[in-house]
Order: C-alpha cells, then structure tokens, then sequence
C-alpha cells in the first residue's frame, strides 16, 4: 500500500468517526428541561451497577434489588408518581459519567463517591443530591495471612477495582506511608474479588460496605477479616447533570423528604393514617406542608405536591430503605453506625420543608 | 468524457467531500461545547496519581497523565509483539500439521481450530487466568530448578519475570490468534495446484524438500493478506488485557476517564494509539509482502 493509498483511507476514516460522534452527540433535545422529559417519557432511566449486592444486585426473579434502586425508585414516584416506570441501566464505573453527559440515562445511583472534581463544572460536570450513604475505604485480608494493620501490607499484592476513587485513595495512602505494594487492578468489583480469593493478592480494597457485602457471598466468612483501618471518607450519593438545575432540585428533595418521613415517624405503614390526621387537623402546619396539603412546595421544584406521600408509599422513608437492604434481616447486614439520623448520633439530617 | 471535464469532475468531489468532513467537524464541536463537554487537552501534563504494576519504563505516581498513557501503551505493544511471535510459531506449525499426511495430527489440530476459533476470546483470557493461573493452590505449578518456575504470580524464566497477568494474555491471545493464522497457512498451502506436488514427486523430490523448496515459497504470497489482518486483529484484540488486569493502554485509559472526566480526548487518542500501531504492522507487512513479490520474479 503507498501512502497516498493510506492518506486517502485515513481521510475516509477520520470522515466515517466524526459521522458517528454527531450521531451520538446530537440526540440531546435541546430547550426542554430533563425533568419535563421524564416526565413525558413517562419513564426514568437510572443508571446503577447492578453487581453489588446490598445495594443493586439482580435478584434470582431478574429485578433490582438494593439501596441504590430503591433510591430510583423514590424518584420515580416524586418525578412521576409511579415508582415501577424505571428503566435500569447497568453501568461500569468508567461508563457512568459519561452515560449522564450525552443524556444515555437521567441519573445515576450507583455508589458514586461525592467528590469536589465530579461535582464541578470543571471536572465531570454533574450534580450530586444528598448522601444516601456514608462509607469509607477499607481493606479486608484472609485471617491466616496474619496482616492486622496497613503496615503490614508493604510490598504486598493488593487488588483494586480500576477507575474508582479507590484506587486513588490506596495510593495517597500507601504514599503518604512510603509504604511500596502493587496494585492489580480490574474494571469489574466480580474480577476483584475473585482475584483476591485466588489468592493473586494478599488483600482486596474498596468501600467498607462493598467488602461486607462481597463478604457475605463467601464460602467461609469468617475466615476474611476487614481491618479496622478507614483509608478515605466515601460519601455515597446519586447525581444528575450539572446543567439541570430543575432535575437536581427534585432529587435533592426527594432525598430529603427520605430522611424527614424518618425523622417525624412516618412509615409505609402509617402514611394515610398520616395523611388523614393532616386533613384534619389544619394545626398541624408542619406535617401538612410535608404531606403537599398546604403550601404547595411540590410545584416550586417542578413535582406535584404530594410527592413526598407517592414516595413514602412506594419506597417507605429512609430507615425502611436501609432495613430492606442492609439491616439486620437482609442478605448483607451492615450496621447503620453514621447512616443513622443525627437525632441518633448519625449524619442524616433534613433541611425544613418550608 | 473529455479530461477537462474529468479533471473537474474530480475537483467539484473533493470539495463535497471536504465540505461534508467540515460540516461534521464542526456539528462535533458545537455539541461538545453545548453538551458542555467540550474539548482539551490540558489535564494531560497533569499528575496522574495512581499506581501501576507493571512499567518497562520508570513510572511513579507523580508523573503526568501523559506518561501513564505512553507507559500503557508500551506494555500494549508488549503484549502484542510478543503475542505476535508466539502465535506465527504456533499456528504455523499447526497449519502444517493441519495438511500433513499425519492423520493424528490432522484430527487433533482440526479439533483444536475448531474449539479456539468457536469460542469467544473474553472467555478464553478470563479462562486462562482465572481458571489457569489464579487456581494454581499451592503456589507453585511447575518448578524446575532455576529454569522454569509457573505458580500463581506468573512464569519465571532464566530470572525473566512475567506476571500472572501478563502470561495469561500473552497465552489467551498467542493461542487464539493461532487457530486462525493456521487457517490462512492451511488455505495458502492449498492454493498451490496439486499439479505442483505431483511435479516434484515425479522430479524424485524427497516429501520433506518437495514441502518446504516448492511448495511453501508458491504458497507465501497467499499468506501475507491473511496474515496482515490476523496481526490487526491480534493488535485490537489485546485490548481485552482489561479483564485480566493487565496494565494496556485501554485500561489505564480507562483510569483516567474516570479520574479526569475527559472521556472523547481520551477515546481519540485510544483510537490513534492503534491507528498509529496498526498502520505499521501493515507497513511492516507491506514491506514483506513487496520482497517475496520481487524475489518471486
């Protein structure tokens, strides 16, 4: 082949790429508000990881179960009222910024660590609502390696999920040790796990919870401790695109409307008797405010007003959330420690509804 | 057709062509800039700030984002190079076996081809490292004194260290791409006219010198082709290295998208890297193919 021959299909080449770029770039609609879109797509797309159980995992009936989906599904009830018109999307961790970007999904719940570059327009450019879950980076070894601290780790394998804030983390730490290791690293939290259990590396790193519920999968758990050292603060929250503003809002308070159910006692269970006490006690300002028979809060963020009750009856309030996934009872047992509410000593609070 | 108008003819295609080219450019760039993606390049000399297991060249935290993409990209030609080699030996000598009198062989490479070549390559690299490698127990699969030693951190050779990670990719692709460079051996061995083997039994040619004196040099333009786009899809099919954990270029690209947010430039440069490297095998191929040619007449 000469090189004009080659020039020319370069040419050709170069031309067919940008055609497919536009393609892709361009299905964005422009001057509509991506919750107005949801709205009359009547259907919300969700991007979540599907692989972590706990949190969203596809259960043995081919649905989503976990945090992260219900959390979908609290929006879908406060965006369009009916928390089953979900679309899932399963992402990898490299994929999901960019899923939100071109418009491929709505919005994401996927344990993303709420991070400065993430959140501003200089770095992914997306917004985050608030933490649904406080975790922290940690490290589990197999009990027989007799590895009880960080230190103990030099110059040892470690495996680590690839493109992650993980990663990252491991090697400030690590760094600011000066302690040497070697990281092998996977795309998939599956690959991860089944490289440690291989024995490939002495320890596997990611979030505290994740380690717990990859955990709970083993053959023997009890032979695999997590060590008591935290690497990193990992606020988990969902995001939307940083340029819609009205979709932020009404995530934000979706969140919110999560915790304040769970702060003032409201339940699945108890939320018409609620609504009903609301009804008829016109002295009870607060809770008719929450409950969208007063003050019209809802349409100020684009839902209707009783959105907070559509969500409650869908999901239950945070607490309920929490129990259903991760507490005592369920499949991946996590102690709720600062995923309390703060009036029990955790970090989940509300702003007012007013 | 006159060649004026020929000649016109062509000018006025060129610039539709180019036109189209400029129009796209330019809708990419304003939907970037809408979907407020838009387009730099700066993040590159900034610290890369993860680790890397694996680097010919010295490599540490600190340095830019830059370097960690030429580092991945060194370990991608690597594998490649090396995947390369070791997969013309095997499906040559496959190949042959594949068309030898040999009826043992030629059943069980036949099986082979079959089983490799039906077989999704994903699942043969996760299979090679996961089930291979990473299930060696006792550490150790194979030790003969100093010379070999296969366990479950890799293949030590003469003190040549090779990781896990490494020897199972450089395994799932060799043996791979094997299956289907025999194939190409076998179909240009059988393009030489039968006239030819029946020709230098009569000449009293032993079966051995027949084979590799007339046979093969007849037989050698037809592999070339063949063999140019298996080494191309060797190249592009070491970007599976990601699933065994393998440091290439694609997964410390993919680091950084997620680190950086800049998911296009780093597609494009992805997209040039091997661009850039399949171009030159095909050079590189171009060149043999032109020698065999000159030395055939």
């Amino acid at each position: 082949m000469n090189l004009k021959n080659m020039i020319n299909r370069l040419f050709f080449g170069i031309a067919a790429f940008g055609f497919l770029l536009t393609g892709c770039a361009s299905n964005k609609q422009e001057n509509i508000s991506r919750l107005s879109l949801i709205q009359e797509r009547d259907e919300l797309i969700c991007g979540v990881s599907g692989k972590i159980p706990g949190f969203s995992f596809i259960e043995r009936d081919g649905n989503f179960k976990g945090l992260d989906v219900d959390i979908c599904k609290a929006f879908a009830a406060s965006i369009i009222g009916d928390s089953e018109k979900i679309q899932f999307r399963p992402l990898t961790a490299a994929e999901r910024f960019l899923a939100i970007k071109t418009g491929d999904i709505d919005l994401l719940s996927r344990n993303t660590t709420f991070t400065l570059s993430r959140d501003s327009s200089g770095g992914n450019g997306l917004t985050f609502a608030p933490v649904v879950f406080h975790d922290g980076q940690g490290l589990m070894v197999k009990k027989e390696s007799g590895i009880d601290s960080i230190q103990g780790l030099a110059n040892k394998s470690i495996c680590v999920g690839s493109g992650t804030t993980t990663e990252q983390n491991i090697n400030d730490t690590f760094e600011s040790l000066s302690l040497p290791y070697i990281p092998i690293k996977y795309q998939d939290l599956n690959q991860v796990v089944a490289g440690y259990l291989q024995g490939r590396c002495q320890a596997m790193t990611s979030d505290r919870s994740q380690l717990a519920a990859a955990r709970s999968g083993f053959k023997n758990a009890k032979d695999h401790i997590i060590l008591d050292d935290v690497l990193s603060k990992e606020p988990l929250a969902p995001a939307s695109d940083g340029s819609e503003q009205k979709l932020a809002d009404a995530m934000r308070w979706t969140v919110f409307a999560l915790i304040a159910a769970e702060e003032q006692g409201i339940t699945q269970s108890n939320i018409d008797d609620k609504v009903q006490l609301a009804k008829n006690n016109p002295q009870l300002k607060s809770l008719r405010r929450f409950l969208g028979i007063d003050g019209g809060l809802g349409e100020k963020i684009g839902l209707r007003n009783d959105f907070v009750v559509k969500v409650i009856k869908a999901t239950g309030n945070y607490g309920e959330i929490y129990d259903r996934n991760l507490g005592k009872n369920s499949d991946v047992p996590i102690p709720r420690g600062l995923n309390e509410i703060y009036s029990k000593g955790g970090l989940h609070i509300s702003p007012p509804f007013n | 057709m006159s060649k004026n108008k020929k000649i016109f003819f062509q000018i006025v295609l060129m610039f539709a062509l180019l036109g189209f080219t400029g129009i796209l450019i330019n809708n990419l760039i304003i939907n970037l800039t809408r979907t407020d993606i838009g387009f730099k390049f700066n993040w590159l000399i900034k610290p890369a700030s993860f680790s890397l297991a694996e680097h010919s060249l010295p490599y540490s935290p600190s340095d830019s984002y830059a370097w960690a993409l030429f580092i991945g990209w060194i370990n991608s030609l690597k594998v490649i190079i090396s995947s390369l080699i070791l997969a013309t030996c095997i499906g040559t000598l496959i190949g042959f076996l594949r068309v030898g009198k040999n009826s043992f062989f030629r059943i069980t490479t036949a099986g082979f081809i079959t089983i490799v070549r039906q077989t999704p390559l994903l699942i043969q690299l996760m299979c090679w490292y996961f089930v291979g490698f990473l299930s060696i127990r006792n550490n150790t699969f194979l030790n003969i004194r100093n010379i070999l030693n296969i366990s479950n951190k890799g293949i030590e050779f003469f003190g040549l260290y090779l990781s896990s990670e490494f020897s199972a990719l450089l395994l799932g692709l060799s043996i791979f791409s094997s299956a289907f460079i025999a194939e190409v051996i076998r179909g240009g061995i059988q393009s030489v006219p039968l006239g030819q083997w029946e020709a230098y039994r009569s000449l009293g040619i032993s079966e051995k010198q027949g084979f590799f004196k007339i046979i093969i040099p007849q037989a050698l333009p037809a592999f070339i082709p063949g063999l140019t786009s298996q080494y191309l899809n060797l190249a592009k099919n070491s970007t599976l290295a990601i699933a065994v954990g393998y440091s290439d270029i694609y997964a410390i690209n993919d680091t950084i998208i997620n680190q950086t947010g800049r998911a296009i430039e780093c597609f494009i440069i992805l997209l040039f890297s091997f661009l850039i490297l399949n171009l030159l095998i095909t050079k590189v191929m171009g060149i043999i193919d032109k020698s065999i040619m000159r030395s055939r007449i």
